[in-house]
């Protein structure tokens, strides 16, 4: 079981209060806990990368154990707190004004 | 007793604005979507409880929200009311994703347009900034998108598709964007005949189809830019909105960048109607609902300002289809004003008499509920308003 930390605004997009938990396929990459992610909440495809290229939207960061991975292989194997559930994978968006 | 719903787009979420038929007062709904900038929303004429809102975020990209029961509750289209169901009743995300056309040989999208500097780019899918539902299905709906492309969703917005002919016509790798990006922001369906939308692009120019979206050609004859190399060119000219009466579908009014225009032969050609308005310069404008020579612009100062001369809020109103313009001014501040009036931020109702409304990016929603003699402030302190909508409901 994967822990996701999501922005505030996609959980209010997917009507979730706290942490998503996930079962995913095979080891934990960006690739599989965010394929995960979409199929279980569908409203967060295309806000998180993007719909055709798959690519990492530029204002949102990926971070597990306190490390970036943003610019990770997305197939990259993620550390093992993170497989576990003992630390969550959080996707941050940009701090900006306005 | 017949009802008015104004619908309310912001920086920062969405506002729904509801009065009985007096319009003297109104009850307000929101935020919506609080924190996300909301570029339009727009109900179906052919049900008065199905409507349509852009939902943006340079952070997440863009969301259709829809409402079926007149903006109490939304949902993403495609999977039944978004409450705290869960996995089960999500939608398939499907709403969100907005495809350029890539049927040709290349498996591109259709050719590339001009980037600022003069070099080619290719179509980068930035947001909706215009929803303009169908005028007889309320299923069926039509998106103007930055960078500028035409889709249509047939099924409530739960899929889009590109209207292709529109790019692939043939000036497309001409076309600029303007400081606001390359904007597809007016869409405008004639009542007379399906087969015929007008649309307007910024800084590319209008364009019309007469056969339902398959080929289009552009409409800019008359219109003079003399900030484009050459001024009378087919295509370049930055056109701020476009406006129709129903009942004399041929007829167009237009504010561009510069001048006001009229058309009487369906945008085949313009002439300035700009007269003796303070400044020509402006992004709003509309038409009477009962009265179709009688329309309404809010002149700004440009270049750079972009805030009414003089610190004056004024709408103008031409009873004459143009030329002759007259300063309305009761009811709105007439000293230290500095705010701007965007292209989608004005509406109309068609209650007897005519009522006008429109939005500032000072939060502002101004009502008249005679045909623009006096407007009294429904809101003063929303976030900056980006689109403006009514509904006028039957009692």
């Amino acid at each position: 079981m994967v822990r996701v930390f999501l922005p505030a605004h996609l959980r209010t997009l997917a009507h979730v209060r706290d942490e998503v938990q996930l079962e995913i396929q095979g080891p934990a990459t960006q690739r599989s806990i965010l394929d995960a992610l979409e199929a279980a909440y569908p409203a967060l495809r295309g806000t998180i990368r993007d719909h055709v290229t798959q690519q990492r939207r530029p204002f949102l960061r990926f971070f597990a154990c306190e490390q970036d991975y943003s610019h990770e292989s997305p197939d990259a194997p993620l550390p093992e707190a993170i497989a576990s559930g003992a630390e969550p994978f959080m996707i941050i968006g940009a701090i900006a004004g306005g | 007793m017949s009802k008015v719903r104004v619908l309310v787009g912001t920086r920062k979420g969405a506002f729904i604005l509801t009065s009985d038929g007096k319009r003297q007062n109104w009850e307000v709904s929101g935020p919506h979507f609080a924190g996300w900038e909301m570029y339009h929303l727009k109900a179906s004429p052919a049900d008065p409880n199905r409507i349509y809102a852009s939902q943006t975020s340079g952070w997440f990209g863009q969301i259709i929200q829809r409402s079926n029961d007149g903006g109490k509750t939304w949902e993403t289209p495609g999977g039944g009311p978004t409450g705290p169901t869960g996995p089960g009743g999500m939608p398939q995300g499907e709403s969100n994703k907005f495809v350029y056309d890539t049927s040709g040989k290349d498996g591109k999208p259709l050719t590339t347009h001009q980037w600022y500097d003069g070099t080619q780019h290719p179509w980068e899918f930035k947001r909706v900034w215009h929803l303009e539902p169908s005028l007889t299905d309320p299923d069926t709906v039509y998106a103007g998108i930055e960078d500028a492309a035409l889709f249509r969703s047939s099924d409530g917005g739960q899929s889009w598709k590109e209207l292709p002919g529109l790019r692939g016509h043939g000036t497309g790798p001409e076309w600029q964007p303007g400081a606001g990006g390359m904007c597809l922001h007016t869409i405008i369906l004639d009542p007379s005949n399906p087969k015929r939308i007008y649309i307007a692009i910024s800084a590319a120019g209008a364009f019309r189809t007469d056969d339902g979206g398959q080929s289009w050609k552009p409409i800019n004859q008359g219109l003079r830019s003399q900030y484009i190399p050459d001024p009378n060119a087919e295509i370049g000219h930055c056109v701020h909105h476009v406006a129709m009466h129903p009942s004399r579908p041929g007829v167009l009014f237009m504010q561009k960048h510069w001048d006001v225009m009229r058309s009487d032969d369906a945008g085949d050609s313009w002439h300035e109607v700009s007269g003796n308005l303070p400044t020509d310069f402006g992004f709003v404008i509309d038409v009477h609902a009962h009265e179709p020579e009688t329309i309404y612009v809010v002149p700004i100062k440009s270049d750079s300002e972009h805030f009414p001369p003089e610190g004056k809020l004024r709408v103008y109103r031409s009873r004459s289809g143009g030329n002759q313009w007259e300063p309305l001014t009761k009811g709105l501040p007439q000293s230290d004003c500095y705010v701007n009036v965007l292209r989608d931020a004005m509406a109309v109702d068609s209650l007897d008499k005519c009522g006008i409304y429109f939005g500032t990016t000072g939060g502002q929603v101004y009502a008249s509920a005679d045909a623009g003699d006096s407007w009294t402030p429904i809101v003063r302190d929303l976030p900056a308003v980006l689109s403006v909508e009514t509904q006028t409901i039957a009692g």
